[in-house]
């Protein structure tokens, strides 16, 4: 309708767009500060990491990352990621099922419970777990008993890191699955499908972009995280370091700046690469949902045009 | 009423009970552990530990710092909001996609990184610190992390909104004879404002918890840089558990009751949408 009118009016159309711009001198100081602010914040930190890493040249870049400390931060954060990423994404799954396709008392509450690490300092997230598995923890003392270590050792950080990156899959998923609705779970079911078969090849593919998003963005933060992972580690190098406490560890030995750096530029890509992705998968469902509109478009024109 | 309406798909008991076993053991079990272990400690000590001179400078310099970074955030991301919406420009694309660069970068790059750049050899530092601006272990530091870490909020938050928001209304104004200025500050401002409120809030949720940019940055000088959850890391590693426990539960309670507060923001900006 609003467009009917707009098309209708196309003879007063400089009147209109004076009216609802701002004049050019005004629009042009507004973009500049803005990007101004954007450059300074975002560009220059950017281009600095990568500058620094560089700066010593690439004999040096390649030797600072194949360092043995380092080399086994790299796989520490790997083995991080590949653990508590997938019990989050199981997680999400369930909790996203749930949510989106039933109807239950206490659901508004629920999906806030699940926030609820969002809102949790990093630091106080690791505090949480030394205060369960830590030696003067509630847990402490029957640990200690029967020789298992949690706190100060790899699986304290695997639950720190699960902690912090715990809403990212369901929070992704919970829109995503509710927007698709039920209907066609419903019609796989009476069509003889059984749940699983309903699950894997109705549900799961209508909704794997928003599962990606969220995958890509948990894996990102759990292989970022420094706080939570800094206060139940050691710092032991070689043994409980990931690559984030190895750039503060390296950062803190004064001959170990340029190192740090290095290191660092390979979180900054992993950040960047993160950032494509989910441009990508932007991209990708707003296409599919144009997509969607332009065949609906298309469709109804042709039936009206089929009795004539 | 709506539980009761007939729901052939499966799986309900399975994946709520799930749900609920993987929260409550991950997430509620040690949240509910720490304010256990705060209520063990007596009224009086907790106060004392709570109130401690060096506690409430932490407490005062990071609520300060936050409130300020979230404060530029609020005006400069609105800002970048509007300008990514309603403007075309080159290099538009790439500076959106960017907007979210602080969410994906780790702290400690982040922290490393401004540490850099604000370096008196450093890319801003080297104009900077000739002016007597020290931007490194200073509160300065601090507040330029924060803005940095918080900076995706307020745009990701105001852009849908601006995105949605019916141009006729501004149409209407213009030719009921308003100028452009009191669109701005009559139907533009207040229908905008609740949104960047929520913006507003959830970089200074962010910016009261941050630490890894922070820690790098400000040096964690007693009484005069160091943020809460330095002190928290400080006690822990001090062997002072009540100490970091009491801070710690403090902390958690001024970040829940900013949730409920962004809760409330956000449905009563959905009421007024609707």
């Amino acid at each position: 309708m609003a467009g009917a009118v707009k098309s209708n009016l196309t003879s007063g159309r400089t009147a209109y767009r004076r009216g609802t711009e701002e004049p050019p001198f005004i629009k042009w100081t507004l973009i500049v500060v803005a990007l101004a602010f954007a450059l300074l914040f975002l560009l220059v930190p950017l281009a600095n990491v990568f500058y620094e890493a560089l700066g010593r040249g690439f004999g040096f870049y390649l030797r600072a990352l194949t360092e043995p400390d380092t080399r086994s931060a790299i796989r520490l954060t790997l083995l991080i990621a590949a653990i508590s990423v997938p019990l989050n994404l199981v997680f999400g799954l369930a909790a996203a099922w749930a949510i989106a396709k039933f109807e239950f008392r206490g659901k508004a509450m629920l999906i806030t419970l699940i926030d609820l690490p969002f809102a949790v300092s990093p630091v106080v997230s690791g505090l949480v777990f030394v205060l369960l598995f830590g030696l003067q923890g509630y847990f402490g003392a029957w640990l200690d008993e029967h020789d298992i270590q949690i706190i100060f050792a790899v699986p304290g950080m695997v639950l720190a890191t699960t902690f912090v990156t715990f809403p990212f899959v369901a929070r992704e998923l919970i829109p995503v699955m509710r927007e698709t609705g039920s209907e066609q779970e419903q019609a796989a079911l009476t069509l003889g499908a059984s749940g699983w078969q309903t699950f894997w090849h109705v549900t799961l593919p209508s909704v794997k972009w928003g599962l990606l998003y969220g995958v890509i963005l948990c894996n990102a933060r759990a292989m970022g995280e420094y706080g939570a992972v800094y206060v139940v580690s050691a710092h032991i190098m070689g043994r409980t370091e990931t690559m984030s406490l190895r750039v503060a560890s390296l950062y803190e030995d004064p001959q170990g700046g340029p190192a740090a750096f290095a290191l660092a530029s390979l979180l900054a890509l992993l950040a960047l690469v993160t950032l494509g992705l989910k441009t990508f998968v932007e991209w990708k469902t707003q296409r599919n949902y144009d997509l969607a509109q332009q065949s609906g478009a298309e469709a109804r024109p042709e039936t009206g045009r089929a009795p004539a | 009423m709506a539980d009761k309406k007939f729901n052939p798909l499966p799986g309900f008991g399975l994946t709520m009970g799930y749900t609920l076993l993987y929260l409550s053991v991950l997430v509620l079990l040690p949240l509910a552990g720490l304010f256990l272990k705060a209520f063990q400690i007596s009224w009086a000590d907790f106060w004392a530990l709570i109130t401690d001179a060096r506690s409430l400078a932490a407490f005062k310099l990071t609520l300060g710092a936050s409130l300020l970074a979230a404060s530029v955030n609020a005006v400069f991301g609105a800002l970048l909001a509007w300008v990514l919406v309603r403007y075309q420009f080159f290099g538009k694309r790439i500076i959106d996609a960017l907007v979210d660069f602080p969410f994906a970068l780790p702290t400690a790059v982040a922290g490393l990184t401004l540490c850099s750049l604000f370096a008196p050899n450093g890319w801003l530092g080297r104009y900077l610190v000739p002016l007597g601006i020290k931007a490194t272990y200073t509160p300065l530091a601090i507040v330029i992390a924060l803005t940095f870490v918080g900076l995706p909020f307020v745009v990701r938050t105001l852009q849908p909104v601006l995105q949605n928001l019916e141009q006729e209304i501004e149409e209407a104004a213009a030719t009921l004879g308003a100028s452009r200025l009191r669109t701005f500050v009559q139907i533009l401002a207040p229908t905008l404002f609740p949104t960047v409120l929520t913006g507003f809030a959830l970089a200074f949720a962010r910016a009261v918890g941050e630490y890894g940019s922070v820690t790098f940055v400000s040096g964690n000088l007693p009484y005069k840089t160091e943020i809460v959850p330095s002190l928290i890391v400080y006690q822990l590693e001090e062997h002072n558990i009540a100490a970091a426990t009491a801070i710690a539960a403090v902390l958690m309670v001024i970040s829940f009751t900013i949730l409920g507060l962004i809760n409330w923001l956000e449905g009563r900006v959905g009421r007024f949408n609707e």
